[in-house]
């Protein structure tokens, strides 16, 4: 033994054959940990989509669920309050949604509902500014909002104002129109929120 | 006896001379002033929020529907709860008062040239370590305002380009901050951070005891030692600098304590009025604003507004630029005694600059401290520049970086200037005065009146 020669390609090269191996395994050994991060099977339970009975919801009503933690807004807008939209246009950032965050593809449109279900608006009721919840405030023209207001939702926290069509008025701090999450139709009755023919929400 | 036990110990484990090698033949400059209270004064409060945070962590209980109340629980029926936790809270603010004067000394004095560039960096690892820290706690009381501060923070993520919305559910654990993210932050906040933050100090500690303190001369006094190796400017940190060191930390605990005793909340400022009730997911605060200590860094963020995520890469790019500080200034003078005094104005301005922002990030965001925000942002990164230029005075053309800086000022003014959104543009159109101001103090000062350029001899000595 004292007298064979080291050999020191085969020394390095299995010195860096070990590191390789030893580091790649380090690397696995922290996926479990990472993954361990992500949202657990409660937490994506309780993100489930959440289904809504349309009978409840009379003409002019707002009525609020909770989805993943957050206020969701179903309205029932009457036919006067859907003609009255058209007439907040020229108040508006961006009147015809062209923010394409803030809704799915099939609510970019004026009224911001799917096709044929003109009357339901669904919203998540939360402002785009600093996350305040908006006040309902569906009648017409209040003292304290003007003779303009046609109908919609009032920030208490920083005075963004919304029409009934959940877009934001010119000149108020929320910089977009409220958001809406991804829904559909069960049938003819019933609302899904958080689910579309895209499979649910992320 | 005793000497016999101290033989057989270290025999065993070398205690006299770690005890010798980092206190009582540790030889320190002699010339320490003020500034050299807060390490060890940092170290005292270290020491603080571990006892105080294990003993919080024998009641609390890091659970969405139980956080609360449990805090409430400590307050209110556990023996003396009230008197540990506002020693926590009240730690928190103590330690970054401490911590940004001990990198205040360093940045008057050097103390990050080399050859103490790793000591600077590790403290400023340290520094980073302890703002997550302080992000982690503030959370756990689980009140209205941690709730939504913390929802603030992480959504930061949500900025980041393709990655972001995974990236943040991925931190908090659900879709929104929810018992999980609670949960995690708490281990991290009472095991993770705490051994990642001992080990930091030990090593800053560490790294500090090989190359020497620097102090208010900016000499090296390892460069002159008598027949015997000791430094002639050195005197032996035990018993000298204990002592004094002891001085300080009854100065600072007389102060710490009455601020416990009697103004635990400090205004808002230490423990702030919307946390004083329970976290609510439908409910945000009226007005949103982080602890103190993080008030300069959130200014700019809000300054930045070209998009959200150019907001969240200059807030942590105004961290990252204070790491490479040693390669910025690469001017061979360690302490401002001896440069030149335009960089003593650069030192004061920037300090004014960022306590300017720090007050700012408490406020709403009117158009006249919107503004002043975006300024004093500008000064804060312009001072880095000016520091560079600085490292040479002798050679540095000052009128030409004086062009080109003001020339990116203002270049930076016409993209932002509206004159149909009337209340910005009144504050633009004046406000100027103050990048300009600066940039007309460091660098055309220096140029038109040589007083301000000359730099002085750099003893052999430490004086006084």
């Amino acid at each position: 033994m004292e007298n064979s020669e080291v050999d020191k390609g085969r020394r390095r090269f299995l010195i860096a054959a070990t590191s390789v191996v030893g580091a790649v395994g380090t690397v696995a050994m922290a996926a479990p940990f990472l993954n361990s991060w992500n949202p657990s099977e409660r937490a994506k339970a309780a993100g489930a989509p959440v289904e809504v009975n349309l009978n409840k919801i009379q003409e002019g009503q707002l009525v609020r669920v909770i989805w993943r933690k957050k206020p969701i807004w179903i309205v029932n807008r009457t036919k006067k309050m859907l003609e009255d939209l058209p007439g907040n246009d020229n108040l508006l950032r961006d009147p015809a949604s062209e923010v394409a965050t803030q809704q799915p593809a099939y609510a970019q449109n004026p009224l911001r509902t799917r096709e044929g279900k003109e009357k339901y608006l669904v919203l998540i009721g939360i402002c785009t500014h600093l996350g305040c919840s908006p006040t309902f405030r569906p009648e017409l023209a209040p003292p304290d909002l003007g003779s303009d207001w046609k109908g919609g939702w009032y920030c208490p926290c920083h005075g963004s104002r919304f029409d009934l069509a959940g877009r934001v008025f010119k000149n108020v701090p929320a910089p977009t129109n409220l958001v809406v999450p991804v829904y559909s139709f069960k049938d003819e009755n019933t609302i899904i929120v958080g689910l579309d023919e895209n499979g649910e929400a992320v | 006896m005793m000497q016999g036990l101290l033989n057989w110990i270290d025999a065993r484990f070398p205690l006299t001379k770690v005890w010798n090698e980092h206190l009582a033949e540790y030889y320190a400059p002699k010339n320490f002033n003020f500034w050299y209270f807060f390490g060890s004064l940092a170290l005292l409060v270290l020491v603080i929020q571990i006892v105080s945070g294990i003993f919080l962590t024998m009641h609390y209980k890091p659970d969405e529907t139980m956080a609360y109340l449990s805090v409430e629980y400590i307050m209110r029926d556990v023996p003396g709860g009230w008197f540990i936790r506002y020693m926590h809270s009240t730690g928190a603010s103590a330690f970054f008062i401490v911590i940004y004067l001990h990198m205040f000394r360093g940045l008057i004095y050097g103390s990050y040239k080399g050859p103490r560039e790793l000591v600077w960096l590790i403290g400023m690892a340290i520094y980073l370590a302890l703002m997550a820290e302080a992000f982690m706690g503030y959370l756990l009381p689980w009140g209205n305002m941690s709730y939504w501060g913390a929802q603030v923070i992480i959504n930061l993520f949500n900025t980041v380009p393709v990655i972001g919305a995974d990236l943040s559910t991925w931190i908090r654990g659900d879709y929104v901050i929810a018992d999980a993210t609670l949960n995690r932050l708490f281990a991290l906040h009472v095991a993770a951070l705490p051994l990642v933050l001992v080990g930091l100090v030990f090593v800053h500690i560490v790294a500090l005891h090989v190359v020497g303190s620097n102090n208010p001369d900016g000499v090296e006094i390892k460069k002159l030692k008598d027949e015997n190796g000791i430094p002639l400017d050195g005197i032996p940190f035990h018993p000298y600098y204990t002592v004094k060191d002891i001085v300080g930390v009854g100065v600072f605990l007389l102060a710490f304590f009455a601020i416990i005793f009697f103004a635990p909340e400090m205004g808002g400022y230490f423990l702030e009025h919307a946390n004083f009730e329970p976290a609510n997911a439908l409910k945000t605060p009226e007005h949103i604003a982080p602890v103190w200590y993080f008030t300069p860094f959130y200014t700019v963020l809000r300054a930045v507004t070209i998009t959200p995520f150019a907001g969240t890469l200059a807030m942590f790019g105004a961290i990252v630029l204070l790491f490479l500080l040693p390669w910025i200034d690469r001017n061979p003078i360690k302490s401002w005694r001896y440069r030149n005094k335009a960089h003593t104005i650069n030192i004061l301005l920037f300090a004014v600059c960022f306590l300017v922002l720090g007050y700012l990030g408490v406020k709403p965001v009117i158009p006249v401290l919107k503004e002043l925000g975006t300024r004093m942002t500008e000064i804060y990164f312009l001072f880095f520049v000016v520091l560079w230029i600085h490292s040479k005075p002798g050679k540095a053309n000052y009128f030409m970086w004086f062009i080109i800086l003001a020339a990116v000022v203002f270049g930076i003014d016409w993209v932002r200037y509206n004159p149909e959104a009337t209340d910005d543009a009144v504050q633009i159109a004046w406000q100027w005065v103050f990048p300009i101001g600066y940039l007309a103090l460091t660098l055309l000062l220096p140029k038109v009146l040589k007083s301000f350029n000359a730099e002085k001899i750099v003893p052999e000595r430490v004086t006084s």
